[in-house]
C-alpha cells in the first residue's frame, strides 16, 4: 500500500498530464472543475491515467455517479433530494459532501470533487 | 474541398487497431498554401489523419451509429517533416475504451520510418442533446468508407471479415432509388 504522499504524487502527475496544469496548481484542496479546469472529457483521460498509474480498474460512474443526478427519483426542483444525498454518500464514501449538502444544487455537483477526494478514492481502490 | 486525410485502410481490427496510408502529393492545395517556397504537410493535418483513422475504428464498434469526435490531443510530438512524394502511415491502437469514448495511441510513419506520436482522446456524443445531430449523410458516409477500402481489410480479432452494416446499405439503396 503506497503512502499518502506517494498516492498524491501519482495523482498529481496524472492531473498535470491530463489537464496541462502546473505541479503547483494541483493542491489537495483544488477542485477538479473550478480550479483545474477539467471538462467532462478530461475525466475519461484522468480515469485512464489513474488506472495505469495504480494498476486499478475504474468502471463508468464509479468516480462520478452522474446517473443519480439524472434520476427523477433523486432530484427535485434542480436539487438533490434527501434520498439522493444518501445514495451519493453511499456511492462516494471518498468525497466530502458536507458543503454540497447545505445547498445541493445539481448544477454545483460537477465542481464538488477535489484532488484530495480523488486521492481518497484511489486509496479505497487500493485497500 | 474534401476533408479526407487518409487515402485508404491497410489494416483494421475491430476494437483494437487500425493502420491507414496517406500519400503526400504536390497536387494538394494545402501544401502550397501552408508554405509556398518549401511545401510540406502541416502537422495538424497529420493529427486529423490519425483522428479519422481512430474515429472510424471507434465508430465501427457501434456499426457507425455513434457520433464520434476527437475530443482532445493529450500529447503530440513530430520529429520530421513530410514533403511531397512521401508516404505516411497512421497507426492507431486503443489503450482504453469506455462507453463515452476512448484513449488511443497514434503513431505516424514516413516511408516506414517513425515520424511522430500523438495521444488522442475520442468522445462518443451520446446524450439526448445529440440525438438529432447527424454528422454525416449515411449514403455519403458509406461511399467514403468504400473509397477508403475499409471493408476490404476490416476484420474481427478472430479473423472474420467486417460486413457493411445493414442501415448504411439501406440508406445507400434509398439514395439510389430516389
Amino acid at each position: 500500500m503506497p503512502s499518502n504522499e506517494e498516492v498524491f504524487e501519482k495523482v498529481r502527475e496524472a492531473l498535470v498530464d491530463a489537464l496541462a496544469v502546473d505541479d503547483s496548481e494541483v493542491t489537495p484542496e483544488a477542485t477538479m472543475v473550478g480550479d483545474l479546469g477539467a471538462e467532462s472529457i478530461d475525466f475519461l483521460d484522468i480515469v485512464y491515467r489513474l488506472e495505469k498509474a495504480f494498476g486499478i480498474s475504474i468502471s463508468r460512474g464509479e468516480l462520478f455517479p452522474d446517473d443519480i443526478l439524472t434520476n427523477a427519483e433523486y432530484v427535485s426542483d434542480g436539487k438533490v433530494t434527501a434520498s439522493g444525498l444518501s445514495q451519493l454518500k453511499a456511492r462516494m464514501p471518498f468525497a466530502d459532501l458536507s458543503k454540497f449538502e447545505q445547498n445541493p444544487l445539481v448544477q454545483d455537483f460537477g465542481n464538488l470533487l477535489t484532488v484530495k477526494d480523488l486521492c481518497n478514492y484511489v486509496k479505497t481502490k487500493l485497500a | 474541398m474534401r476533408w479526407f486525410w487518409i487515402d485508404r485502410f491497410e489494416e483494421f481490427v475491430c476494437g483494437q487497431s487500425a493502420r491507414t496510408v496517406k500519400n503526400v502529393s504536390l497536387g494538394e492545395e494545402h501544401l502550397d498554401s501552408y508554405n509556398q517556397t518549401w511545401p510540406y504537410m502541416p502537422a495538424s493535418l497529420m493529427v486529423e489523419g490519425l483522428a479519422q483513422t481512430g474515429g472510424l475504428l471507434l465508430g465501427q464498434l457501434s456499426d457507425f451509429k455513434a457520433r464520434v469526435v476527437l475530443a482532445k490531443v493529450a500529447r503530440a510530438s513530430f520529429d520530421k517533416l513530410a514533403r511531397p512524394g512521401d508516404r505516411l502511415n497512421y497507426e492507431v491502437k486503443f489503450l482504453s475504451q469506455q462507453t463515452d469514448g476512448a484513449i488511443a495511441e497514434g503513431k505516424i510513419l514516413i516511408n516506414d520510418q517513425p515520424l511522430g506520436t500523438v495521444e488522442l482522446v475520442f468522445a462518443s456524443l451520446t446524450g439526448p442533446e445529440f440525438e438529432k445531430v447527424e454528422l454525416f449523410q449515411p449514403h455519403e458516409f458509406l461511399r467514403m468508407l468504400r473509397s477508403m477500402r475499409l471493408f476490404e481489410v476490416g476484420r474481427y480479432p478472430n479473423g472474420a471479415p467486417i460486413a457493411i452494416p445493414e442501415h448504411l446499405l439501406a440508406a445507400e439503396q434509398a439514395f439510389l432509388d430516389a
